[in-house]
């Protein structure tokens, strides 16, 4: 068996970082980063981008030594993605935060509102449904952080939990603020629109869970294959037929009928905010669906039904 | 075979086409808006002067301008469209930062807070601000015309070591100025109960705006600086990665 030798080079400077000598031929890309951490621990392997080209793709760890297109003597280009975090510490701090936030407000905690106010409770039952669908909301992201995803990536760079959490706690107390505040006005048309709001925000969180759970029934554990997603047997998941990325759609619902529910202009800014970044994100995998399988169901949108 | 080659050649040479003459769109646009940017502010230079060597005084002087004022600053959005079509390489983040902050000071500080408008900061960030504009916009202008005076690209990468502080101060004692006039007016603010539950409190937002010039302003000059040792020292200046 002819072995391999493998030069890393900086992407950068160019710098020879290391060369390892008799390399396996069936060698993967992640097993070659392990050996790499071994001469600078500093860069751990999630933190390594290895790449044919300086400017190019980067390499997956699944990848084999010998199917790349290099001869016996393989150059390699390291570039530092920096400090990374796995994405479940990422989203469970991201989700914590809101739920513990938002009953802080709830429960009128003191220094938030005037002194004679403190540990009081709204007299509106509006208010008090809001904390339970808000309470619920980021109960419901915590578990399937935990027990429903399967990511496929490890990691992020670490400057975006900085990032998300600002965004996540800062909307989450903005709204909390207001919702709970003594001086809060229900909605105009009362019973009737929380009601209606009520059901659309339950029916898409029941959508939304049950996407998630199709997405990680197409993937086996363990592994990263990419499938096209198909309508089961759960008429949640028939919106599949109409839209790449329903578990989007359907989170556009949830909020959507949070802000009918409590009428509250920071909610409807958070749904806009949260509307954009998710349209970005859906057109996006919308195009890699369309890239990677060539023929593509075409009745799909990226996220709403023949408009986005 | 051979067919298949002429088609492609022949749709590249129309894609060719297209380009250039959005090429050509593009500059021809471009300089019409420079050299009415330019003129824009050489006009508003002369107003200014003009005032003050009749009256004698710059009380008054904003109130004569603000018209013209408002048109040209406000016109300069365009700005940010440009670059983010692409007809401008430049970051749209900069540009939008830049264009608001200053639309944010003519149409919400100084035009709408009656009572700021004869202090002296105004003349201060108002010349830091004709100046830089005057030099910048001829500087694109005799870009695109491929005839750029040493004198031009000089002044338009060195004026604004000081007059970019000098406009920042200028604009920062105007909103303290204004200050007690919004807090007793309770202007552009909404206080709760109201049936979209949420409040604004325009004093709290002027000093949170007053704030961000701390973090904003040395971002916005250093950038300043790293495009000037480009462009006048020929320096190839690695920006960190995103």
């Amino acid at each position: 068996m002819k072995h391999y030798e493998v030069e890393i080079l900086d992407a950068k400077t160019k710098d020879k970082l290391c060369f390892l000598d008799k390399v396996e031929p069936n060698a993967t890309i992640g097993e070659i980063k392990s050996m790499f951490t071994k001469s600078h621990p500093q860069f751990y392997p999630t933190r390594q981008s290895i790449r044919l080209d300086p400017k190019g793709k980067s390499l997956k760890d699944e990848d084999i030594l010998q199917h790349l297109p290099v001869g016996t003597t393989a150059t390699f280009y390291f570039r530092d993605l920096g400090a990374q975090i796995s994405w479940v510490t990422v989203f469970l701090t991201e989700y914590a935060g809101p739920l513990i936030i938002y009953l802080l407000f709830y429960f009128r905690v003191p220094f938030i509102y005037a002194p004679k106010y403190d540990f009081t409770t709204s007299k509106h039952w509006v208010v008090h449904l809001a904390c339970m669908c808000h309470s619920f909301h980021y109960v419901k992201r915590l578990l399937e952080t935990l027990f429903v995803h399967r990511f496929s990536h490890g990691t992020m760079p670490l400057r975006n939990i900085f990032k998300n959490c600002t965004y996540y706690w800062g909307f989450a107390a903005w709204m909390a603020y207001y919702i709970n505040h003594p001086l809060y006005t229900p909605p105009i048309y009362g019973e009737q629109q929380v009601k209606l709001a009520l059901i659309m925000f339950l029916f898409c969180q029941i959508g939304n869970f049950s996407i998630h759970i199709a997405l990680r029934n197409l993937r086996p554990p363990g592994s990263k294959t990419r499938k096209i997603p198909y309508p089961t047997k759960n008429p949640f998941t028939w919106i599949f037929l109409l839209v790449s990325c329903p578990n989007y759609t359907y989170e556009l619902g949830s909020w959507l009928g949070f802000t009918l529910m409590t009428q509250c202009l920071p909610v409807a800014f958070f749904f806009i905010v949260g509307f954009i970044q998710m349209t970005v994100w859906a057109k996006g995998k919308h195009r890699s669906y369309q890239k990677e399988f060539p023929h593509y169901p075409t009745l799909r949108s990226p996220i709403l039904p023949f408009v986005l | 075979m051979a067919s298949g080659e002429e088609e492609s050649s022949v749709e590249e040479k129309e894609n060719n086409n297209k380009r250039r003459t959005k090429s050509a769109i593009a500059t021809a646009w471009l300089t019409f808006y420079n050299i009415a940017m330019t003129a824009g502010w050489l006009v508003l230079a002369v107003a200014m002067a003009r005032f003050y060597l009749q009256r004698g005084t710059h009380k008054g002087l904003y109130k004569s301008i603000s018209r013209t004022l408002k048109f040209f600053q406000t016109f300069a959005l365009l700005e940010v469209g440009h670059c983010a079509i692409g007809m401008i390489r430049t970051s749209v983040i900069v540009t939008g930062v830049q264009v608001c902050s200053r639309i944010f000071m003519v149409w919400f500080v100084t035009s709408s807070i009656k009572q700021v408008q004869n202090e002296e900061s105004v003349v201060l960030f108002l010349g830091a601000w004709t100046l830089t504009e005057i030099f910048r916009y001829s500087y694109y202008t005799f870009n695109l015309l491929h005839h750029l005076p040493y004198f031009i690209k000089w002044a338009r990468y060195n004026l604004f070591i000081v007059l970019y502080p000098l406009g920042v101060i200028g604009e920062l004692m105007t909103i303290y100025a204004a200050l007690p006039y919004v807090r007793k007016s309770a202007m552009f603010s909404m206080r709760l109960p109201n049936k979209y539950n949420v409040s604004f409190d325009y004093y709290i937002f002027l000093i949170l705006v007053m704030l961000s010039y701390i973090p904003l302003f040395p971002q916005l000059f250093l950038h300043m600086l790293r495009q000037r040792r480009r462009v006048l020292h020929g320096e190839v200046i690695v920006e960190k990665d995103d």
